[in-house]
């Protein structure tokens, strides 16, 4: 024990803070980009104890499951087409996940004009996309559908589609908000100030990842 | 994909064209996997399909979207690698949900 470096010398709480702070850095990103990152792959774990929870109690039901096809159909014209309203709602997301990319793209340029548009636009599509999931969750709840029965089959249905789809509408809902907390900051020209429009590409990795979930829902929820 | 020079750390500009080919790949993706259902495809094979889609459609999200593509690889490993012990959590509530099955199976049935 006799040949420390002068951080081991300093009493414990001062030594976690001098390491802590110690001018060192492992990723070389804008730390809010590393620390979203992070959140990310928290988030990641959540939506797939979710999904994890929902494949465990659709296995182990003695019921049929409801078919996602004809539950989330809509009868149009006459005629009942399969699953319509969440092809929509998934061409809406994607839409906006490319409104953002392109956002983040013009963000870079220091376009601020079109930075700002683009990211009303994706926020805009970001609440069509809520504005549907409302009317679809209506329509369930009108048809019986609650978190421990529906008409159609195993009641476990309910209560896996309301804590999934809620879930994620909750991040659409709280990601539209972010989206335009940040493009009033662009239109007011801090980024230009600070000089850098790094932040715009942060909110862009927030926004891709609620896509990105969607991806997992739509192929396991509604598909399977 | 990624011919372009390294970029300068932690700043991500790439040209235009290169979002617009993965939108539009991403909707063809999307189209496919609703495509599936639409037809009825069942089965092995619709299983298979929805898989593909999905797993392309997440990676060009993460690789292009995302910029993960162009990030070092200590941010690719610290990203992606822990999510990885997630398909242990999958495969014990596979095995679970199979054995909750069969247990209610005899019980219930008799």
């Amino acid at each position: 024990m006799a040949h420390h470096d002068h951080a081991a010398a300093l009493p414990p709480l001062k030594q976690v803070a001098a390491d802590y702070a110690a001018d060192k850095q492992a990723f070389p990103v804008p730390w809010g980009k590393a620390m979203m990152w992070i959140f990310l792959v928290s988030d990641t774990f959540i939506f797939t104890c979710f999904l994890t929870g929902y494949m465990n109690v659709r296995i182990s039901t003695m019921d049929s499951w409801p078919n996602p096809s004809q539950v989330f159909g809509l009868h149009l014209f006459g005629t009942e087409v399969p699953l319509l309203l969440i092809a929509i709602m998934t061409f809406v997301l994607i839409t906006s996940s490319g409104t953002m990319a392109l956002a983040v793209n013009y963000g870079y340029r220091k376009d601020r004009r079109n930075t700002v548009l683009l990211l009303c636009a994706t926020a805009a599509l970001g609440a069509m996309f809520v504005g549907m999931q409302a009317f679809e969750w209506t329509k369930l709840i009108m048809e019986g559908v609650r978190p421990w029965e529906n008409p159609w089959g195993a009641p476990q249905f309910g209560s896996a589609f309301f804590m999934i789809t809620g879930f994620h509408g909750c991040h659409v809902t709280g990601g539209v908000i972010y989206l335009l907390v940040t493009a009033r900051r662009v239109a007011s020209g801090f980024y230009d100030r600070k000089g850098t429009y790094e932040t715009v590409e942060v909110a862009g990795l927030y926004w891709h990842f609620v896509d990105l979930v969607w991806v997992f829902i739509f192929a396991f929820f509604y598909l399977w | 994909m990624t011919q372009t020079a390294q970029p300068a750390e932690g700043h991500q500009q790439h040209p235009l064209t290169v979002y617009l080919w993965i939108w539009l790949l991403l909707f063809v993706l999307s189209a496919f996997s609703y495509m599936v259902d639409y037809f009825h495809v069942q089965g092995m094979l619709r299983w298979t399909l929805i898989i593909v889609f999905m797993l392309l459609k997440a990676g060009l999200i993460v690789a292009i979207f995302m910029h993960m593509a162009w990030e070092r690889l200590a941010l690719k490993f610290t990203i992606l690698l822990p999510p990885l012990c997630l398909l242990v959590l999958i495969g014990f509530m596979a095995i679970e949900g199979d054995y909750t099955f069969l247990t209610r199976g005899a019980a219930f049935v008799r």
